[in-house]
């Protein structure tokens, strides 16, 4: 039996549902905010919001390639089209669509890949998305970003609908605690430090950055070691400033992320790093190059050290 | 315009169009002479849509999903006043914004395509934005037939007739060849006209190189209240030109000098006797 994060509270939701409400708020106030699913909208959260708004809603069936297209037209027509479906079948089966019809021709369609990474757990790797940062990274003009809490959430979803831009957005379905905040506005492309420190930073994204935040209080109270922690919630355009800041303030870097550790932040990272001769101790944590093992997204984490112990462990090593 | 005057652009356009493809030494020759005389038809006698409202919400929209027939896009936006007729001098040039499939980098153009199955899908989205907004435009998409087998297109059918959508007209230019051979031996996606029908669309055939008859069905639109409608435009692959029609070459094939040559001796005597007519 695995332990769930701690030091949930009672009004800490999953970000999927903080994504619902927040588009339920900003469809109250915009009729150009427009909803199109894959036949998704329990499993986005969205019920209510087709209760409520019913024509702002658009279902397209269990379609992902004609749902995409389908939205940049609704988009290229001024609607502000958020295009809600499985992180793995969107990012996979639409990926042409992604490609050309919302980044090549620049309709600034918000693609909303739910219950991504892991989340549907044993269900097993077609409903994983391990792939969606290493593709999408790969194509030009779209911004892909996985919130961390449901503050950066909210505040993503609330920028997304103002940013004139093709824009992919990934939510899981966990409960995930509120990270401590810095006061820092959230901003596409800007990196938000958790929790300052001196000697490792843990770099995280999405759901990986709350255990990333216990690992640094492990070190911290049982082995003395300083951690820096950074939702680093866009993976592009990557935060290149805050970056170069860690160089100079950390002695070691890991990235922990819920994405295979082929193509994703971790490889983003070292990018950067290495073409700007910053030569440190580094480490990806994420998923293998396998399909993973069968459990729920706690155990899968667990299997390959995405927890607050085997994040702790991996830094440790690194600064021996 | 009158019949007669859209028939001299016609030819004018043929021209044109082998004009630039000869001059890039590429392009797709056979498919751009099939259509061309629909997006004639389109643009000077149904679109409401001109260089200088091209940004208006209530404009009509033409998407051509069969992108690499871009030729003949070209050709007809620089006659409608769009840019000028000698930036297609830079056709598939270095640096040029005229490419080989459309863009939106190109005045006129609506969505950048090439990859094909996709018009379909984007139209559906763009009529439907019309449909919420009380908009009494119209959106106007070209399939090749080659690209039928694309599954997004008949997602996007399905789509279409859910959503009611009258304001939406789908053209396909049936030439009935592809790039391997005969599209019925490539794919059998005959019939055509009952597939469609099954997904609750009117459809319509007509002889893609009869003016008359293309401004007769595109006046008729929409073909019935709460249903898109479907033209079936019986083409020719590189008509206008004897030695190119129905020939599997020309998908892409370049004249040559004497070709060439030809080509242009048999349109400009078509020329002479359109306008005599």
């Amino acid at each position: 039996m695995i332990a769930e994060a701690e030091n949930k509270t009672q009004t800490d939701k999953a970000n999927l549902e903080v994504f619902a409400q927040t588009l339920e708020e900003l469809a109250a106030a915009d009729k150009d905010i427009i909803v199109v699913t894959s036949d998704s909208r329990g499993s986005g959260k969205l019920g209510p919001y087709g209760q409520k708004y019913p024509k702002q809603i658009v279902e397209i069936g269990i379609a992902e390639q004609n749902l995409v297209g389908v939205a940049a037209g609704l988009a290229s027509a001024g609607k502000k089209v958020f295009a809600v479906s499985p992180a793995c079948f969107l990012t996979a089966r639409a990926l042409e669509q992604i490609k050309n019809d919302i980044a090549y021709s620049d309709n600034p369609v918000k693609a909303i890949g739910i219950s991504a990474g892991v989340s549907y757990g044993a269900l097993g790797s077609t409903h994983h998305s391990l792939h969606d940062f290493a593709v999408l990274r790969a194509v030009n003009n779209i911004i892909i970003a996985a919130p961390a809490d449901n503050y950066e959430t909210a505040e993503a979803i609330k920028l997304a609908a103002k940013t004139n831009h093709p824009i992919y957005l990934r939510f899981g379905k966990k409960v995930m605690p509120a990270l401590p905040a810095d006061g820092t506005p959230f901003e596409f492309g800007k990196g938000r430090i958790i929790k300052d420190g001196a000697d490792v930073a843990l770099i995280g994204t999405g759901e990986t950055v709350y255990p990333a935040l216990k690992a640094a209080e492990i070190l911290e109270k049982e082995h003395g070691i300083s951690a820096l922690v950074v939702s680093m919630h866009t993976i592009k355009p990557l935060d290149y400033d805050l970056l170069a800041d860690i160089t100079r303030r950390c002695k070691a870097i890991v990235t922990i992320e819920e994405h295979s550790v082929n193509g994703g932040l971790g490889e983003a990272c070292a990018s950067f790093l290495l073409q700007h001769k910053a030569y440190m101790p580094f480490k990806i944590l994420g998923i293998p190059d396998e399909y993973t093992i069968t459990g729920s997204q706690t155990e899968i984490f667990a299997h390959y050290g995405l927890t607050e112990k085997g994040i702790a462990k991996e830094a440790i090593a690194l600064l021996k | 315009m009158t019949e007669k005057e859209l028939a001299i652009k016609s030819i004018n356009y043929r021209k044109n169009i082998l004009k630039y493809i000869y001059a890039a030494k590429a392009g797709h020759t056979g498919g751009s002479l099939s259509c061309l005389d629909i997006l004639n038809v389109l643009y000077n006698h149904v679109l409401r849509v001109s260089p200088q409202d091209f940004t208006s919400p209530n404009r009509d929209r033409y998407i051509q999903s069969k992108g690499h027939t871009v030729e003949a896009l070209y050709v007809v936006l620089a006659d409608k006043g769009f840019f000028p007729e000698s930036d297609l001098e830079t056709l598939c040039k270095y640096k040029s914004h005229y490419i080989g499939h459309p863009t939106r980098k190109v005045h006129g153009v609506e969505q950048n395509t090439g990859a094909l199955g996709h018009g379909l899908p984007l139209s559906v989205g763009t009529a439907l934005a019309g449909k919420m907004d009380d908009r009494d435009y119209r959106v106007f998409t070209l399939l090749g037939d080659g690209e039928l087998p694309e599954g997004s297109n008949w997602e996007a059918a399905l789509t279409a007739a859910h959503y009611k959508l009258d304001n939406l007209c789908a053209i396909i230019d049936h030439n009935k060849l592809q790039i391997s051979g005969r599209t019925s031996e490539v794919c059998n996606t005959d019939p055509i006209d009952a597939k469609f029908e099954s997904f609750g669309w009117v459809v319509k055939h007509v002889d893609g190189h009869d003016i008359k008859a293309l401004m007769e069905v595109f006046d008729s639109l929409p073909f019935e209240k709460d249903k898109p409608s479907l033209v079936i435009a019986h083409t020719i692959k590189g008509k206008g030109v004897s030695y190119m029609e129905d020939v599997l070459k020309w998908h892409h094939g370049v004249p040559s000098a004497d070709e060439y040559g030809r080509a242009v001796k048999e349109l400009d005597d078509a020329l002479a006797v359109a306008y005599i007519e």
